[in-house]
């Protein structure tokens, strides 16, 4: 059984089709990147796994559920975490209150007025367990704000992580780093696929980069899949070559 | 975290010592305890408000309703002082739960739009309804009667009450200050920080907007009873949006972001009515206008703000 099907999925903004009839499988335990050129549809598909907008039409199906109608606080639950292609964070607390919020929920205490010593402990442990995941253990009691943008991100992700997914959605993770960033970052989506087997689905804008590191990948190209499956595949399909040659020559 | 707790410390035990040094800088116990009952509502509210992150325009509604409700349990049901202070606390923030959904969906300005419009309802219920609320004259003819402790018989006059104000001011603000720790307190510091990102990591908005807005009107019903057993007497003014206007105004002052920092607006806000309406009757309230847009344009983060950024700084 698959953990994320899209069946002929289709988004529709007023007059343009963002999305046409993209179907898309991904097995448990992938690292699946989804490329493509600006405004191919790529953050779009992401907002309609994750429940930011619905579909028009088509389905959704993720861990044996239809989840199309499902609001998007709930299908964290069912185990769809993201992060954002501009980085979504909680800029004016400390990195360590921003892994928080998660594992707070997470642990299904979020509406708890007065915690028990013994939860505050089991909280505060996982939290810096999570840091630790993620190489930021020394930064933890600094503002989010003041942190460098590739650190920032990966906060982000860390909050993310801090809910456990089943599949984790990063929208373009190395948007705006420099290289050194951008090799932190590829060596903690690494990590977490191989050592905890995470499944992934992230995008990005790197050929190399994803080349180089995804199992299966998925090309969008105005809102329609081009092609899809090994990097070897799609690397020698025509239709890929042609549009990426096209795009760099023009 | 030390600085916190003598901070802390300060506070009490000047609040706990007023008596003692508030008449020596030319201040009354009544005004003391119209600081505490307001900055109570403002700190209420500022949970919403700075803690949340939603514009509320409408607290005013659940003060004035703890007062009515105080007002008339006291004039119909009971002479317990204490027992009508809970009735009106039950009454405002009962009446905040009910509504919660109404508001909790909205955002930004159209949050306070909603929260005036409900405030308006009860401005004017208060206003029409003169065999049950006393009309436009408000409710007068009860007062609070004294506490009966078991072992004595204290009547609140404007030292005692100042204390009994005290006792709730202090239960009002440890049950703030303890959400704040807590984790309920940090998703509402999260749906204020970035809802996007809250809604991402699982947690349902709205429910945490509902929970707020009913916790800041419990808290906002006691302030509002207390306020009524202070005068003895309720009006319709105290649901005016004016009044919640002057709540804002407060936490805003103060600094929003800071615990104390309504308070702080408050202390500002009741000693500059108190003072400046001696003088200029039909003005003073220019002068709060002014300070306010002072504060906002150059301290948005209130007064406790530049304090905070001054000691940082040092
Ligand atoms: N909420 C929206 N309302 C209207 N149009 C939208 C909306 N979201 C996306 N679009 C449009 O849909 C198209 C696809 O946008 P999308 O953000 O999915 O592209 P993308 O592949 O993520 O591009 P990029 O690489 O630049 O991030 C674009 O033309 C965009 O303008
Ligand atoms: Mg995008």
């Amino acid at each position: 059984m698959s953990l994320l099907r899209l069946t002929n999925i289709s988004r529709v903004f007023g007059k343009l089709v963002a999305l046409q009839n993209v179907e898309l499988e991904m097995e448990e335990g992938r690292l699946y990147a989804v490329i493509g050129p600006n405004g191919a549809g790529k953050t779009t598909l992401f907002n309609l796994i994750s429940g930011f907008f619905p579909a028009t039409s088509g389905e959704i199906w993720f861990d044996g559920r239809q989840i199309n109608r499902v609001p998007a606080a709930n299908r964290v639950a069912l185990g769809l975490v993201r992060t954002f292609q501009i980085t979504e964070v909680f800029p004016e607390l400390s990195v360590f209150e921003n892994v928080r919020i998660g594992v707070e929920a997470e642990a299904r205490c979020s509406t708890r007025p007065w915690p028990g010593r013994a939860l505050i402990r089991q909280i505060n442990q996982r939290v810096e367990e999570l840091l630790e995941t993620t190489g930021l253990s020394a930064q933890a009691g600094r503002i989010v704000s003041e942190l460098a943008h590739g650190d920032q991100r990966v906060v982000e992700v860390t909050m993310a992580l801090s809910r456990r997914p089943k599949l984790l959605l990063l929208d373009e993770p190395t948007a705006g780093m420099g290289q050194e960033e951008t090799a932190h970052m590829v060596r903690l989506i690494r990590d977490l696929h191989v050592r905890q087997q995470q499944s992934i689905l992230f995008i990005e804008h790197d050929m190399d980069l994803v080349f180089g590191i995804a199992d299966r990948i998925t090309v969008l190209n105005y809102g329609k899949v081009l092609a899809t499956g090994t990097p070897r595949d799609v690397a020698a399909d025509p239709l890929v070559q042609a549009a990426y040659l096209g795009e760099a020559s023009a | 975290m030390s600085r916190r707790i003598y901070v802390n410390g300060a506070v009490w035990l000047l609040l706990l010592t007023a008596a003692l040094w508030l008449p020596l800088i030319g201040g009354y116990m009544a005004l003391a305890s119209r600081v505490l009952v307001y900055a109570l509502a403002a700190m209420g509210l500022n949970l919403l408000l700075g803690f949340t992150g939603c514009m509320s325009f409408g607290e005013a509604a659940y003060f004035g309703l703890g007062g009515y409700g105080t007002g008339l349990f006291l004039t119909h049901l009971t002479h317990s002082t204490v027992l009508a202070v809970i009735a009106g606390t039950i009454v405002g923030g009962l009446a905040a739960f009910l509504f919660g959904p109404l508001v909790m969906r909205r955002r930004g300005i159209y949050f306070a739009m909603i929260t005036v419009a409900i405030g308006q309802i009860f401005y004017f219920i208060a206003e029409r309804w003169n065999s049950f609320t006393g009309g436009e004259d408000g409710l007068a003819g009860f007062s609070r009667q004294p506490l009966h402790l078991g072992f004595a018989i204290v009547p609140l006059d404007a030292v005692a009450f100042y204390y009994f104000v005290l006792f709730f001011f202090a239960i009002g603000a440890g049950v703030i200050a303890l959400l704040l720790h807590s984790p309920l307190g940090h998703t509402f510091i999260a749906i204020r920080e970035n809802r996007r990102r809250a809604q991402f990591l699982g947690i349902h908005v709205e429910r945490y907007v509902w929970a707020s807005f009913a916790i800041a009107g419990v808290i906002a019903g006691l302030a509002g009873a207390l306020n009524a057993l202070q005068n003895n007497f309720i009006s319709p003014i105290n649901l005016y949006w004016v009044e919640s206007g002057n709540l804002v105004i407060m936490a805003v002052l103060g600094g929003m972001r800071s615990f104390w920092g309504p308070l702080v607006g408050a202390i500002i806000f009741v000693g500059i009515q108190d003072y400046v309406s001696s003088y200029f009757p039909n003005n003073w309230e220019t002068f709060i206008g002014g300070l306010f847009i002072v504060a906002v344009i150059f301290f948005p983060n209130g007064i406790l703000g530049i304090v905070r950024r001054r000691m940082k700084a040092a």
